[in-house]
């Protein structure tokens, strides 16, 4: 098609005339402005509602469609309806950084024993496990939360709702963070420098200690910040497994004051709290990332030269 | 100086057991946290109602499952009355609507990041990466800001003289739910989007070039065509949970005009005595959506062992 309409202008071309030609071939590509101008406009679409939203957290009035000036009124100062003096507020910002806290601290451990375990144990269950941890993480968070409720109202009754509901659920569901990310890591990094180090005479517990989890501190660190940031997030699990308004998190408390209850400006304080959590977390994240990661070409190098003795 | 020697034998075979006891912990929770729930599901789901408290008793033995509950979701799937059926309809119209306009979104985007953003290309990175650092409902509540009926929505409608009344968007038009599932998913569309994009052999589009083709059908020929698996799964990661959400359309509409499978999953289990219908709906959901999700779990797992050889 394209190339035989082509074809009778390059028949006619003697082979001398081509050489003139090549110099031609060299395109100017023209700069896509319409596709650039798109590109900012979805930029900007992305951009400015959310924009919008922290700017009205600190109007002076209740409105959120006219300015009436600055003020902290919303986070601080109002005596009622400010996330500092608001009971449901207040509450909520503390029980998100709780279950942060708490689901990082079980699930990245657990991943990253996982991790380990399922790429240096070959076998069928170790490709089972792979399986069932690769489905936690594609499979419908509605369904999820729906089949916890279930174990946890009929079988596990043990198990309140609330607080402990909501970090074993949101476990399950990030567990696979770290997995995913320690098992990549774990593919780059190979075998080689356990095998020297195992050569060296280093034992198994050893070599896991000094040279695997030190070349995975980068891999654990950035799967750390993303669980906690996803667990901030969260809504659907903590939604269906919390138990009274003490354990709700700021997302669900959103959800619940959009209509009616606490519209206003304070919801708009709360999720710009939250915005500002995760900017926190962007910004460790990336400098802990630089730091852990300068010195990556020597550390496998060097953990072994410590157990030779020479390091 | 080397410690201690070890049989080889004998280290492998311990090597062995470390490596399944370092993944026992993990194993165990995403077994009695993941496997054994769905399996309370299915139990609830095939079980019966105690007639007296209205609470679900499950069937924990295939030998007892009764299919009651599955016949009357199907009675409110397809019967007389179903209220079911049109909530299924819906979040199927809702997440195709929402998927393609997406697409048509999110590609020229990736497109441009990928081809012609040039030296900026860390700046633009940066910026598309930005949503996923604030949360779902802080960009759903933005939104609701913006269209309320004195919102800056209508303001802006009214300054550019498009329309004299101000429209109540939050009223229950699946529009308005539809530009939540768009604005809440893209950003996952577009990143993966951008990386598929990216593993174009630039040299073939050269080629194409060089054989005479048109900067057009070099693109429809070349770029679509290789990005077709990337296009896949975009579709695949902002579609499933599209089709299970149940909250976009709660924060921005709640009307039943607008309600989805998920709301009615919700409903039934806060319904005294519905519970069993809950988890016979939420497996058919399941069921619905296990075809794409074994699709993706089938292609990760094959990507891992990709990587490995």
């Amino acid at each position: 098609m394209g190339a035989t309409s082509v074809g009778p202008v390059r028949a006619d071309q003697s082979a001398s005339a081509r050489m003139p030609r090549l110099g031609l071939r060299v395109r100017r590509r023209r700069h896509p402005y319409l596709l650039e101008a798109f590109t900012w406009v979805y930029l900007a679409w992305s951009m400015v509602p959310i924009g919008i939203a922290v700017l009205f957290s600190f109007n002076a009035g209740k409105s959120l469609a006219s300015w009436q000036g600055f003020s902290l009124r919303w986070y601080l100062t109002d005596p009622n309806q400010s996330v500092l003096h608001d009971p449901a507020l207040h509450a909520a910002v503390v029980q998100t950084l709780r279950l942060g806290v708490l689901t990082t601290v079980i699930a990245v451990p657990l991943g990253v024993g996982l991790a380990i375990g399922i790429d240096r144990w070959r076998g069928r269950s170790a490709a089972g496990l792979s399986f069932i941890m690769v489905s936690t993480f594609v499979v419908t968070e509605l369904l999820l939360a729906v089949a916890l409720s279930f174990v946890f109202s009929q079988l596990f009754t043990f198990v309140s709702f609330g607080t402990t509901a909501e970090v074993l659920g949101l476990v399950v569901w990030n567990m696979a963070w770290p997995g995913v990310i320690v098992r990549a890591r774990l593919l780059t990094i190979g075998r080689v420098y356990e095998e020297a180090a195992a050569d060296l005479g280093a034992s198994r517990p050893s070599v896991i200690r000094r040279v695997l989890l030190p070349m995975l501190a980068p891999a654990i660190f950035a799967s750390a910040v993303l669980v906690f940031a996803s667990v901030i997030d969260d809504f659907v699990l903590v939604n269906q497994l919390s138990s009274s308004a003490g354990s709700q998190s700021m997302a669900v408390v959103i959800y619940s004051n959009v209509h009616g209850g606490l519209a206003g400006p304070a919801l708009n304080a709360l999720a710009t709290l939250m915005l500002a959590f995760s900017l926190v977390l962007v910004v460790v994240g990336w400098a802990g990332y630089r730091l852990m990661t300068r010195g990556e070409r020597t550390s496998g190098a060097s953990a072994l030269g410590q157990i030779a003795g020479v390091g | 100086m080397p410690r201690s020697v070890h049989k080889p034998s004998n280290r492998a075979a311990r090597g062995e057991l470390l490596w399944a006891a370092i993944a026992l912990p993990g194993a165990l929770w995403l077994v009695l946290l993941f496997v054994v729930p769905f399996y309370a599901m299915v139990a609830v789901a095939f079980g019966g109602a105690n007639p007296l408290f209205q609470t679900p008793v499950p069937a924990w033995n295939p030998l007892h499952w009764s299919g009651s509950n599955f016949t009357a979701v199907w009675h409110d799937i397809v019967g007389p009355g179903a209220y079911i059926g049109p909530a299924l309809l819906r979040t199927l119209l809702y997440t195709a609507a929402a998927s393609a306009l997406a697409l048509a979104i999110a590609y020229p985007v990736a497109y441009f990041v990928t081809r012609f953003s040039g030296r900026r290309r860390a700046l633009f990175l940066t910026l598309l990466i930005a949503p996923f650092w604030v949360s779902y409902m802080m960009r759903m509540l933005a939104w609701v800001d913006l269209l309320q009926t004195n919102g800056y929505a209508n303001a802006v409608l009214s300054f550019l003289h498009l329309s004299t009344q101000p429209v109540d968007w939050l009223g229950g038009h699946a529009s308005t739910v539809i530009l939540g599932l768009v604005y809440g998913y893209i950003p996952y569309l577009i990143l993966v989007l951008y990386a598929g994009l990216d593993r174009v052999d630039q040299r073939l589009i050269e080629a194409a070039r060089d054989l005479g083709l048109g900067p057009w059908r070099t693109f429809c020929h070349v770029t679509l065509r290789l990005s077709r698996p990337t296009i896949l799964a975009g579709m695949l990661i902002t579609a499933l949970p599209m089709a299970g959400d149940y909250y976009t359309n709660q924060l921005l509409s709640n009307t039943p005009s607008t309600t989805e499978v998920g709301n009615q999953v919700e409903g039934l289990l806060s319904l005294p005595g519905a519970n069993g219908q809950g988890a016979a709906l939420a497996l058919i959901l399941l069921a619905i959506l296990a075809i794409p999700i074994a699709f993706y779990v089938r292609g990760t797992m094959r990507g891992g062992a990709g990587a490995l050889a």
